[in-house]
């Protein structure tokens, strides 16, 4: 075994963007495509991994049933305290793969089927709507607490059941959770906080499963199957949904307008014509990738990846961000450009574990993206670009706010 | 051109039915894909291929 062991890294794993381009990932990465598109680095939790960075092989790791996903969470090589050896919560759909994951995702995807998804269009369309409303009233908002925080936010919570009261709770845990270097205390009051909050809920869920929202239909759903779902795995998969529902898309609504607010050039081609939406939003998906370290995976079965050997054992890190601004398959991918067909980007991951949730992204971000800036022509950022902060230490990129401002309406 | 599908891979992604939804569609009980058309006119060839390529468990399987 050791005679083939890989050999150590020699470089640490990439995680700081150049200076002056927040939307661009880290400059390692463009000459790891070129010369060493599966590369050794060490990563801050503590161990080595292969980088992949090329995306062809961000894809094929990603689809390979010979990498797991169980260390996964969902970027544990960047966070200095995860555990990787911590067996998968029961109902944890982002760490079981095979039949298990399978089984989880059956129960889960009939909620976010294109169809079901579309039919909740109009629903989220006024909502963007009420929003810009209250914000015309003045001149001036933060468009990430505002705007794409509670948007996101009144939708996953109305899908899955969740009183909206309750979001601060669940908001402040979640933004605990997704940072890169918590503490295990940290990590395990948050998670206490909202698992406590999640199995209140699960309960009267229970006791009461209607058809009303998804807590309920999943609940009868499992039972139809045979296999109930028990109190610990409803309690995961909520969790789950509720941060997933709402902290990817808010980032990617704020940080999006940042970025477009920098190119005036396209924003003003999304305000002549706001049907080019879907469009727009596929090609800000690729240039953000805001699940910004990439993915992460351990190998259960030898498998040669380029001209190495991924050994049993060891981990990968499938680079999301380098694939999406790869020349040879997104033409000058450093450059925002609506008119290219920009979904085949990795936003999203690829595999089965793809997101799940992405065709309410996509909706949710085409309503925003169709609304928001012909509905305030005159949006501006309110503070220097220069003083936006930025997320680097999160594992959705995005913004901490967008203070904006507009002239008042005629 | 024939459409092949692998219902056990689906994973209910949606992405064919985004990319060519006059030849699939999911169930409502499971979100997995159901081929509308297992012929599909040349016309529709590109919409199908791209269904194949975004496809994240590479269920959909063309042929010339």
């Amino acid at each position: 075994m050791t005679e083939t062991a890989s050999a150590p890294a020699t470089a640490a794993f990439p995680d700081t963007r150049p200076p002056g381009c927040p939307f661009d990932p880290a400059a390692e990465y463009r000459e790891l495509r070129e010369s060493a598109p599966v590369s050794r680095v060490s990563c801050p939790v503590g161990v080595d991994a292969w980088l992949v960075t090329r995306y062809e092989d961000v894809r094929s790791v990603l689809a390979d049933p010979r990498l797991n996903s169980r260390a996964a969470s969902p970027s544990n090589h960047v966070n200095t305290e995860a555990d990787l050896d911590a067996p998968a919560n029961p109902g944890s759909i982002l760490h079981h793969d095979g039949p298990e994951h399978s089984r989880l995702r059956r129960l889960l995807t009939p909620e976010f089927t294109v169809k079901r998804i579309q039919a909740m269009r109009p629903y989220i369309a006024e909502l963007v709507d009420q929003h810009l409303d209250a914000m015309l009233e003045g001149t001036e908002a933060d468009l990430y607490h505002d705007f794409g925080l509670p948007i996101p936010s009144l939708v996953i919570c109305e899908l899955l059941g969740v009183p909206y009261a309750d979001r601060e709770m669940f908001q402040a845990a979640s933004g605990v959770l997704l940072k890169v270097d918590i503490t295990q205390e940290q990590r395990l009051a948050a998670s206490g906080q909202i698992q406590g909050y999640m199995a209140q809920l699960v309960m009267a869920k229970l006791a009461n499963p209607t058809d009303e929202d998804l807590l309920g239909r999943l609940i009868q759903r499992a039972n139809a199957s045979g296999t109930p779902l028990t109190v610990e795995e409803l309690v995961t998969l909520g969790i789950s949904l509720l941060i997933a529902g709402h902290e990817t898309t808010a980032n990617m609504i704020a940080l999006s307008a940042a970025a477009l607010l920098q190119h005036p050039d396209r924003l003003a081609e999304l305000r002549a014509d706001p049907s080019i939406a879907p469009a727009a939003v596929e090609e800000m998906l690729r240039y953000l990738s805001v699940v910004q370290f990439g993915v992460f995976r351990r190998v259960v079965e030898d498998l040669p990846v380029g001209n190495v050997v991924f050994k049993e054992g060891e981990f990968v890190i499938a680079a999301l961000s380098s694939g999406n601004r790869q020349e040879s398959v997104f033409d000058r991918p450093d450059e925002i450009d609506f008119s290219r067909n920009a979904s085949a980007h990795l936003t999203f991951g690829y595999g089965a574990h793809q997101c799940l949730g992405q065709q309410l992204a996509r909706v949710e971000l085409q309503e925003v993206f169709a609304r928001l800036y012909t509905r305030i022509p005159t949006l501006r950022l309110g503070i220097p670009f220069e003083k936006i902060e930025f997320k680097h230490d999160a594992l959705v990129y995005g913004v901490r706010s967008l203070p904006v401002t507009w002239d008042t309406q005629a | 051109m024939r459409v092949n599908i692998d219902e056990e891979a689906c994973v209910g992604a949606g992405q064919c039915v985004l990319a060519a939804a006059e030849v699939f569609d999911q169930r409502d009980e499971d979100g997995v894909v159901v081929l509308l058309q297992a012929e599909p006119p040349a016309e529709l060839g590109e919409a199908v291929r791209e269904a194949a390529v975004l496809c994240p468990a590479m269920a959909i399987h063309v042929e010339d």
